[in-house]
């Protein structure tokens, strides 16, 4: 005689303390194992597109702060330039400049936060890993201080450049910044990746197949921890990063542990193009325009660049007025979702919640 | 192997162990502020102010209300509009300090607090009775005058409403003349290091 | 029976009462009996009770400091209050009984955890002859009363009619059943080494701390207590991050509180049981010793000096445990439900009955050892400790992916 089991259906979230935000999960347990899951989102629905549609394009960029709060910098530079792209502006090289050392000090705090949830997850207490990531993020963001006077909701990027140069004492406090932060990094990866109970938590657990996460548009460390070396910042470089020299580090198994080591290589990699930039910018214009209102000719643009979660663009349409007709935008965190079912199906609880955090998503960005 | 790796995560753990917290006690204790930090308690300027309102226009969420007495003022060039409402509803407020980016006359700025809680939603619009009497301690957020002036929003003095605007910064023409005047004093505008910052565009 | 045959005749405050009542006042010496173990009891579990309270204040604030924070700093000097503050607010926190939990499960459930906490005390030495009770059976009595907890969490787990709960208490009885078998292991070695199962032998027999005696069986304890505890890297049970809060989701009020104390006074309890069994319990040198080697000081060397430090010896070891367990836990992070099985049956299990076999066969080349022989035995258990857990690591590799239906094969199946 078989004792009669049958599948559970727990729902996981939106209220849960490990699912970023207002996700939730519908997951079929049979004893510990899932068997079917199912994502359900919306909760944090904003309408962020349609916002943008009745805005001047200088006041989206608010909006843009909003998207994946977590890294605010990139995405305002992402919109700007499609907006650049769009009404045709030549940017001033130091603006280019200040604003990738913007993005890369905002792309290390996103995966600094990202490797101490992983922590986190993977059940270390109150997050240890996780206060000391806070610890360097709040250096960086008071950095961000510094150059914009906020520290989350930036709005630095302005169209045509950066709305204004670095004060004079920011330059040495980034340098501080610059010199501590390895010691800081080296210091993360021995307590999270050279931990053999994390290695055996998270080798070969929801191994994405590169061909699979290629077919499914999956993008940024998601993509390359699964082996594939795309990257915007090579691909299609726009700002100065065809003047810098990085890698590109990528996973060999696109397991979970080989996604969040991409992000932690990632960080070493942005720590070396700030450095570089350092050197390489010199004194000069900032913005291209004074301009705050915009008319963009006609047409459509899209820029893709690389945020910290994968390809961030904003398609933008215009039709002449000082709003944009429509403005979409390609958010990473959700197109990284795609293969939610493949990853977790199969796995255990414990691995679900791990797994969910591989893909660093971020439900600003998914729900907009 | 062999364990060793969760011995370098004690080990690292035991370090953090001896380091001193990084944490600060607030209220005791504050963050060091940046003098560029967009905060609350706006600074706006009656006498600087022309009631042009683009501000109000270029606020993403519209919350400036101004209305002008068209009867009141005198609309002539070089003149302003009379005032009769000036809120700004600070509940909805995001402090990204675009309205302070498009006043053209440098009237309005950026404060630097952050505790305004209040009890009502009523009591976070601010009027401008409420903006006429607040000290006057204005965030240098896009104001390169007051930067270059060393303006400490933090404890330093009042910023008078003629030495918050941009003919007070080095490179305005104005301020050039009235130098090359009094004499050679006046060093040409260093604007390689910043770039000055436009009136609005509209 | 009746008359004070129990544990309590080495217990010194027994003796004063006994002086007092029997021998002064002229009566029965049951009274005297009785009255001894009411007030020794009074202030074993209440000590007890506000250790793990105080506990609670100190865990907090060690891993506060070993994540680069304070923790809790303002009530009173140092947050010292913290630990009341929590209390009355739990207590003035509604007491929520979900619809559909079976009422009286779910309340008696933190009852059941609290209980064979304190009850564990009965037999733990807390100092030189002071204690409860000597069991003959002693490390028995604990091993068969800590087991009890494991009953209040499926209780608690059943009870809630909570999906997450149920989690948490199937994994609970699935993990301390695994674990307490080479728990039992471990302590058996002892025993051998002790030649008796009396805790007060024990801590008597040890001239060299059994930690250094016996690494092994210690390292198999302190592992097998962290799963019995639920403390990292085996806190599945509450598992925060995937269970919300396990078995205790759907407690609130001071019923939460009790479970909280209980687990929180399980560890000093479980620090207590360290403390005897490997690291000599109340012995140590101490000011007593000086008095006894060095002539002008003799005065030291009283009754009462011994006694105070003693129970000194006792709690700084109970507190190095707790420093110890706060730091793994803030260390380190959870492992997998089948890993934690898999750690118990193909690493502790053997190396459980490894140390047992090797302290076998020492036992009987050196029976009774004294503190010389011990040394000797030690050298030889370090060798075989790190030789065990270096094979354990090369051979048994818990990284092996453990699942129920491959990925492909569960999307097929449905
Ligand atoms: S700071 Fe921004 S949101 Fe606030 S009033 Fe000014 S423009 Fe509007
Ligand atoms: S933009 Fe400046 S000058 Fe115009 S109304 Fe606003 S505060 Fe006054």
């Amino acid at each position: 005689m078989t004792l009669r089991t049958e599948p559970v259906v727990v729902s996981i979230g939106p209220h849960h303390p490990s699912t970023h935000g207002v996700f939730r999960m519908r997951l079929t347990f049979d004893g510990e194992n899932i068997v079917d899951a199912e994502p359900v989102i919306g909760y944090l629905h904003r309408g962020t597109e349609k916002l943008a549609e009745e805005r001047q394009y200088t006041q989206v960029i608010t909006l843009t702060d909003r998207l994946d709060y977590v890294s605010s910098m990139t995405s305002n530079q992402a919109f700007v330039l499609s907006c650049e792209k769009l009404i045709g502006l030549d940017v001033p090289d130091r603006g280019m400049y200040l604003r990738v050392i913007a993005s890369e000090l905002q792309r290390i705090v996103s995966h600094l936060i990202g490797v101490g949830f992983f922590l986190q997850e993977l059940g270390g207490f109150g997050g240890t890993a996780l206060m000391y990531a806070f610890r360097e993020r709040e250096r960086i963001l008071d950095l961000f201080e510094m150059l914009c006077g906020a520290r989350i909701t930036v709005s630095y990027a302005r169209i045509g450049g950066v709305f204004a140069d670095a004060p004079a004492d920011f330059w040495p406090a980034l340098r501080r910044v610059l010199d501590d932060l390895p010691g800081y990094t080296d210091e993360l990866e021995a307590l999270v990746f050279e931990s053999e109970i994390v290695q055996a938590r998270t080798k070969g657990v929801s191994v994405i197949d590169p061909v699979l996460a290629v077919n499914a548009s999956l993008t940024g460390p998601v993509l390359r921890g699964s082996g594939v070396a795309w990257d915007w910042r090579k691909a299609a470089p726009y700002d100065v990063y065809d003047r810098v020299d990085f890698d590109v580090p990528v996973g060999e198994n696109g397991d979970n542990y080989d996604r969040f080591w991409v992000r932690i290589q990632e960080v070493r990699q942005s720590l070396r193009i700030v450095e570089q930039c350092v050197v390489q910018i010199e004194p000069g214009p900032v913005r291209a325009t004074d301009a705050m209102l915009f008319r963009p000719p006609p047409g459509e643009a899209y820029v893709p660049t690389e945020s910290p979660k994968g390809e961030l663009g904003f398609y933008l349409v215009s039709d002449g007025s000082i709003a944009p007709y429509r403005c979409h935008v390609r958010a990473p965190s959700f197109i990284n979702l795609s293969l939610f079912k493949e990853m977790l199906v199969g796995w255990k609880l414990a691995d679900a919640i791990v797994s969910l955090g591989s893909l660093d998503f971020n439900m600003g960005e998914v729900d907009r | 192997m062999y364990g060793l790796g969760i011995l370098k995560g004690f080990r690292v753990t035991l370090k953090n162990f001896i380091r001193k917290p990084f944490t600060v006690q607030y209220p005791e204790e504050r963050l060091k502020q940046a003098p560029r930090f967009r905060g609350q308690e706006f600074v706006w300027y009656e006498e600087r102010c022309t009631g042009c309102a683009s501000c109000a226009k270029y606020c993403p969420l519209g919350i400036i209300r101004i209305v002008t007495d068209p009867d009141g003022g005198d609309e002539q060039e070089g003149g302003s509009y009379k005032i009769d409402v000036f809120d700004i509803d600070q509940g909805r407020c995001m402090y990204c300090g675009l309205c302070v980016e498009a006043c053209p006359y440098d009237a309005l700025h950026m404060g630097s607090t952050f505790e305004g809680a209040q009890a009502t939603r009523a009591d976070l619009v601010i009027t401008m009775e409420v903006l006429k009497e607040r000290p006057k301690h204005p965030s240098t957020w896009f104001r390169p005058q007051l930067e270059q002036a060393g303006v400490d929003p933090f404890g330093g003095a009042p910023v008078e409403w003629e030495d918050a605007g941009r003919e007070a910064f080095a490179w305005h023409p104005k301020r050039l003349q009235a130098e090359s005047k009094s004499g050679p004093e006046g060093s040409p505008p260093a604007s390689a290091e910043g770039s000055p910052p436009g009136g609005g565009g509209g | 029976m009746g008359g004070p045959t129990g544990g309590l005749e080495g217990n010194a405050f027994y003796r004063v009462v006994y002086g007092v009542v029997v021998e002064d006042l002229g009566w029965e010496p049951w009274l005297a009996y009785l009255i001894a173990a009411m007030v020794i009891i009074l202030i074993v579990v209440n000590g007890a009770l506000a250790l793990g309270t105080l506990y609670t204040w100190f865990e907090r604030r060690v891993l506060g400091r070993f994540q680069g924070r304070l923790g809790p700093n303002r009530t009173g000097p140092f947050g010292l209050l913290q630990p009341i503050a929590d209390a009355i607010k739990l207590m003035f926190k509604e007491d929520i009984v979900p619809r559909g939990a079976d009422r009286l499960v779910f309340s008696l459930a933190p009852v059941v955890m609290l209980v064979p906490t304190l009850l564990v005390l009965a037999v733990i030495p807390f100092g030189k002859g002071s204690f409860l009770a000597d069991l003959n059976i002693g490390v028995l009595y604990i091993v068969a009363v800590g087991g009890i907890t494991t009953i209040a969490v499926l209780m608690a787990g059943y009870a809630s009619a909570n999906k997450f709960a149920t989690f948490g208490s199937m994994r609970a009885v699935a993990m301390v059943v695994s674990y307490e078998i080479p728990l039992v292991m471990a302590l058996l070695g002892v025993t051998l080494l002790a030649a008796s199962m009396s805790v007060v032998a024990i801590v008597e027999a040890q001239h060299l701390p059994y930690l250094l005696v016996a690494p092994l069986g210690a390292f198999v304890f302190l592992t097998a207590i962290s799963a019995e505890l639920n403390r990292n890297p085996f806190d599945v049970l509450e598992a925060e991050s995937e269970l919300v809060a396990g078995y205790l989701t759907e407690y609130s009020g001071m019923k939460y509180g009790v479970f909280m104390l209980a687990e929180f006074t399980n560890t000093i309890v479980a620090g207590a049981i360290f403390a005897v069994l490997f690291l000599q319990g109340w012995q140590g040198p101490g000011l007593s010793w000086l008095g006894s080697q060095v002539g002008f000081l003799s005065f030291l060397d009283t009754g009462a000096v011994r006694q105070i430090e003693s129970h000194a010896w006792f709690l700084a070891k109970v507190g190095l445990f707790a420093f110890v367990a706060t730091w793994v836990r803030a260390t380190l992070p959870r492992l997998r439900i089948d890993q934690i099985l898999a750690l118990a049956w193909k690493v502790l299990f053997p190396l459980s009955m490894l140390n047992v076999l090797v302290l076998a066969v020492e036992v009987i080349v050196w029976p009774e050892p004294s503190a010389g022989e011990l040394g000797i035995m030690a050298a030889i258990n370090w060798a075989v400790a790190g030789a065990a857990i270096f094979a354990a690591a090369r051979l048994v590799s818990l990284s092996t992916p453990a699942r129920g239906l491959g990925p492909v094969a569960a999307v097929e199946a449905r």
